[in-house]
């Protein structure tokens, strides 16, 4: 508790320092992770961030030290440079995107170890600060490092409230935004500025593999809960700063607990849970939704079975046991008295003693499903061509699925037909 | 309409596939016969390629069966003969013309088994067939589309079958290719195998295919030529889409329902 | 040359060229950055080997890390295909995270794993020779040195036994499946193939280089190749002068062997690139060029 306090009340200035920085490069990794993400060029900025290492190392054998906007000056050239070979190569070569990614990905980095290791070697007293860039160091953020985070993150916010539209149309359709004159090639060099920018500024915090993770999950995630493009942005950078603080908090209470990797390993855990829970596409979802529908479809079937007996016997206030209704289907017994209890509660059947009735509600229900299955029967026979002796199988299914709208087409497009291929009387609608 | 024959080479019934859980054909049910050449007609996204692939294998199917030969797939592989569209694969693959219709034996080849001799000749012998012999060492990236289209059905050639399916074999190739390809196809047929080919152009279907499959999302027909390829037929396959039949897969598609209750 | 500087250019050399032989069927796959992600997702298996075998090598927990390598690569499709995530996405969210994992074990354990944040990304060749392989109580030469060879040979016979099997399923894995071959068999066996190189190499290379060594040679080879099986040769033998070249350079620079071996792959492919772009520019590859004669070629 008293950890918790002295975190979240940010009285220890590291504390303060480390978690504004992680916050401030949340909104800007996953505003610009977001873009990338929908333009398919989620892993150009993995490439990116392992490509500013011969960037810095050269930036600091030309000066001789290490002062922070000369390295991330050099970091800046070394990336953009690390982009355009990416695109050099897939246009003029038969290499495909993401063997050239690969390349221009591993030879940067490895010429990076090269210079890296060679001014490790010449012993040069102020190299220390460099492997900052490799491993990054959340852990010991300094005031001044915070004040080149909160930079680049008015600079990104600035710029896309500015371009908010053209970046928009820009993601999604490229070709249109040409056609109706957008500055499509401006647009894709802010685009490219801005993300080489926030990978510069990030990797020294997460370090070069997990800056990686900063870009590509919020916005994997976020994209998981919505489909609208703002929502979209605000979720992202929601999702990367809990996160961050997450990480934080844990390497707060833990202090050699790393910072990075623990705020991907809580950015990851939210990815599994939206796989999970999120609605529409999320597995937890996607079972609640089929047992809804396998229910509906098991109390339909009874109901439709016991208006067939009634039909056959032309009265249907008849009551059942659940021996007359196995004669219509095969359905275990625990089941199906299951089934007809629900029944029972909803008011389509009244079960009693081991017999149950159909109640007009029951009838009505009942009628509705065997309509429709017989109408299905009928257009398949008659519309789609299929041969009677085949259209029952489909029809059992998709009895459960037919709407009203699609009832009500059906009957139209087959002019309130009478009988179904097996001519069986269709029920009227009353 | 749909004709049946005693004794199909090819025997589909009351096939219905999905495809990411969307059901795209319904209910297929036809026999095709021994001999024939046969064009699978229909707009696009009718389902011309999913029927194919589907008795090939390549993709499941939620009900029916089909059946080659009166067998199952697997037990008469050796005689049937597949030919993808050629926009499935990259030609930049390096490889020359001639080992891709090797690739033609390498059904017939054990494992590790190498090609014989035999292998060889006959993979060069079916370029020459196709008249592509002259390139059979050019880097399939440097033919033109009319060659690799040739290259193909060379190598369905090689694989010596009985029966075969090809993917629109004449998507992107000239008039004077064309010819040939159809040249060849018709001596297969006259030698007793059965082709079945998927077609776009509806002017040439006369001419070239003895039988005809009219497909749109379900089989609309499927007969001799004359008897198939008549307006109201054609009017009923390329008229459009089946509103309902399309909104019903639409729902089917929403709810992830199975086909079939299970 | 001293016996360890062999012992290291010659494990190099074996690892490189392995890598380069597996990496003519990533790169034909279109599936480079799949290397990449397995690459670094092996690292937890890597970390809770050396916690469980206290750093000595042993061929379960080599197996046991492998493992990560295929499930990495089963988890990708899984959220690609059943999440709807696109493919890109789900590659850099399933490897950062089996990352974050790793490093996490490894600074938890930092006082029993004996591998450092470098280590980690770009290897460490000249502690190669440090760790023997006795036999019985004789020391018979650097582990790692066996373990680089028993892998080539491995994935040198996969090759030449099935070079036919993986030729067509990655030509035209449709067909393939026509002809009754298991198209999905043979992708996860070239995957664990790949996982299997990436655990072995990862000591001396480090996540990052692996990928250098996957990629570039049989990118470089690609190019300047017309079949497949000169392309698996020339990418062989770009690694090995790759390495062996990189070894010097090293020497020279007093820098990372890893490193220098990549920057020596990478001038490998620029010549291979440069030269493909000066040919296309004097002869021009039309596609319409039917029935001209053959150029250059043959």
């Amino acid at each position: 508790m008293e950890t918790i306090v002295r975190f979240f009340s940010l009285q220890d200035p590291n504390v303060r320092y480390v978690v504004l920085g992680m916050l401030l490069l949340s909104v800007s990794t996953a505003v610009i992770g977001t873009f990338s993400l929908l333009r398919k060029k989620a892993l150009a900025g993995d490439a990116v961030s392992h490509a500013v290492l011969p960037g810095v190392c050269l930036s600091f054998l030309i000066s001789g030290q290490k002062e922070i906007w000369s390295l991330m000056a050099g970091a800046f050239v070394s990336g953009l440079l690390s982009l355009w070979c990416v695109q050099y190569i897939s246009k003029h070569s038969k290499l495909k995107e993401d063997a050239s990614i690969g390349i221009v990905l591993s030879v940067f980095f490895g010429l990076g170890v090269v210079l890296l290791t060679f001014i490790q070697h010449q012993g040069n007293a102020s190299q220390s600060g460099l492997d900052a860039f490799l491993f990054g160091k959340a852990a010991v953020l300094m005031p001044s490092d915070v004040w080149v985070m909160s930079i680049v993150a008015v600079v990104m916010l600035f710029m896309v409230y500015a371009f908010y539209k053209e970046f928009t149309l820009f993601s999604f359709d490229p070709g249109f935004a040409q056609s109706i004159g957008l500055p499509v090639q401006r647009l894709e060099y802010i685009l490219t500025a801005l993300m080489v920018m926030s990978i510069v500024m990030g990797i020294q915090t997460v370090g070069v593999v997990l800056m990686s993770a900063m870009l590509i999950t919020p916005a994997a995630i976020a994209r998981f809960w919505t489909n609208q493009l703002f929502r979209m942005l605000i979720l992202s950078v929601v999702f990367s700063m809990i996160a961050s603080v997450a990480g934080a908090y844990i390497s707060f209470l833990a202090p050699n607990m790393p910072t990075g990797p623990w705020i991907v390993v809580v950015l990851s855990g939210m990815a599994l849970l939206s796989f999970l829970v999120a609605p529409q596409r999320g597995i937890v979802w996607k079972w609640w939704q089929a047992r809804i529908l396998k229910r509906k479809t098991a109390e339909e079937n009874v109901l439709k079975a016991m208006y067939q007996l009634g039909e056959k016997e032309n009265s249907f206030q008849e009551t059942y046991t659940l021996e007359d209704i196995f004669s219509r289907r095969a359905y275990a017994t625990v089941y199906t008295s299951r089934i007809l209890q629900r029944l029972h509660h909803q008011g389509y059947v009244i079960w009693e003693q081991g017999e149950a009735q159909l109640t007009a509600e029951g009838i009505r229900k009942g009628s509705l499903i065997t309509r429709r299955h017989r109408l299905w029967e009928t257009y398949l026979t008659q519309v789609v061509n299929i041969a009677p002796d085949h259209v029952h199988d489909d029809a059992e299914s998709m009895e459960h699925l037919i709407t009203e709208e699609l009832e009500k087409k059906l009957l139209e497009q087959l002019k309130d037909p009478s009988l179904d291929p097996h001519q069986s009387e269709i029920p009227p609608i009353n | 309409m749909i004709t049946h024959v005693e004794n199909p080479v090819v025997e589909v019934h009351d096939l219905t596939v999905s495809y990411h859980k969307k059901p795209v054909l319904w209910g297929v049910d036809f026999t095709l016969p021994q001999g024939a050449l046969v064009g699978i007609l229909g707009p696009n996204g009718a389902g011309k390629s999913t029927l194919i692939k589907t008795i090939m294998g390549l993709i499941p199917h939620s009900s029916g069966f089909s059946k080659l030969f009166g067998k199952e797939l697997s037990e008469v592989r050796n005689r049937v003969s597949y030919v993808p569209q050629r926009e499935s694969v990259d030609w930049d693959f390096p490889a020359s013309a001639y080992d891709v219709v090797l690739m033609g034996r390498y059904g017939k080849l054990g494992l590790f088994n190498r090609p014989r001799k035999a292998d060889k000749e006959m993979a060069m012998n079916c370029l020459e067939k196709v008249g592509m012999a002259d390139f059979a060492h050019r880097q399939i990236a440097q033919l033109s589309g009319g060659q690799q289209q040739r290259v193909f059905l060379a190598r369905a050639l090689a694989q010596d079958a009985d029966l075969y399916f090809m993917d629109e074999p004449f998507a992107g190739v000239d008039a004077s290719t064309e010819a040939i390809l159809m040249d060849i196809l018709k001596s297969m047929v006259t030698r007793g195998k059965t082709v079945a080919v998927v077609h776009h152009d509806l002017q040439s279907v006369k001419e070239y295919f003895s039988w005809v499959l009219l497909l749109n999302m379900r089989l609309v027909a499927s007969g001799k030529t004359e008897e198939v390829f008549q307006e109201e037929l054609l009017q009923r396959t390329f008229g459009g889409k089946l509103t309902l039949l399309s909104k019903m897969s639409e729902l089917v598609h929403k709810n992830e329902f199975p086909v079939r209750e299970s | 040359m001293h016996f360890s500087d062999f012992i290291i250019v010659f494990t190099a050399s074996c690892i490189a060229i392995t890598c380069a032989l597996l990496g003519c069927f990533l790169v034909l796959r279109k599936m480079a950055m799949m290397g990449d992600a397995i690459s670094h997702s092996v690292l937890p298996g890597i970390a809770i080997a050396y916690l469980l075998s206290n750093s000595r090598d042993s061929w379960v927990m080599l197996l046991g890390a492998t493992a990560f390598g295929i499930l990495t690569t089963l988890l990708i499709e899984q959220v690609h295909q059943r999440m709807r995530v696109q493919e890109d996405a789900s590659i850099g969210l399933v490897f950062t995270a089996f990352f974050s994992i790793g490093v996490i074990i490894i600074s938890a354990y930092a006082e029993n794993i004996d591998l450092d944040q470098e280590c980690v990304l770009y290897g460490e060749m000249v502690h190669l020779p440090l760790q023997s392989l006795y036999w019985g109580k004789q020391a018979i030469g650097p582990m790692a040195m066996y373990n680089a060879v028993v892998m080539l040979l491995l994935v040198l016979t996969a090759i030449v036994l099935a070079f036919r099997r993986l030729q067509v399923c990655t030509f035209d894995p449709g067909f393939a499946v026509s002809l009754g071959i298991s198209v999905s068999v043979w992708h996860y066996l070239l995957m664990s193939l790949v996982s299997f190189t990436t655990v072995v190499s990862f000591e001396a290379v480090g996540a990052i280089l692996v990928v250098a060594f996957l990629v570039v040679p049989s990118s470089a080879a690609f190019l300047l190749t017309q079949r497949l099986s000169h392309m698996l040769v020339l990418a062989a033998l770009i690694a090995l002068f790759s390495a062996v070249g990189g070894y010097y350079l090293a020497y020279w620079l007093d820098a990372s062997i890893a490193g220098c071996m990549t920057c020596v792959a990478g001038l490998f492919f620029l010549v291979a690139f440069l030269s493909q772009r000066l040919l296309n520019k004097t002869i021009p590859l039309t596609k319409e060029n039917t029935g001209t004669k053959a150029i250059g070629i043959n």
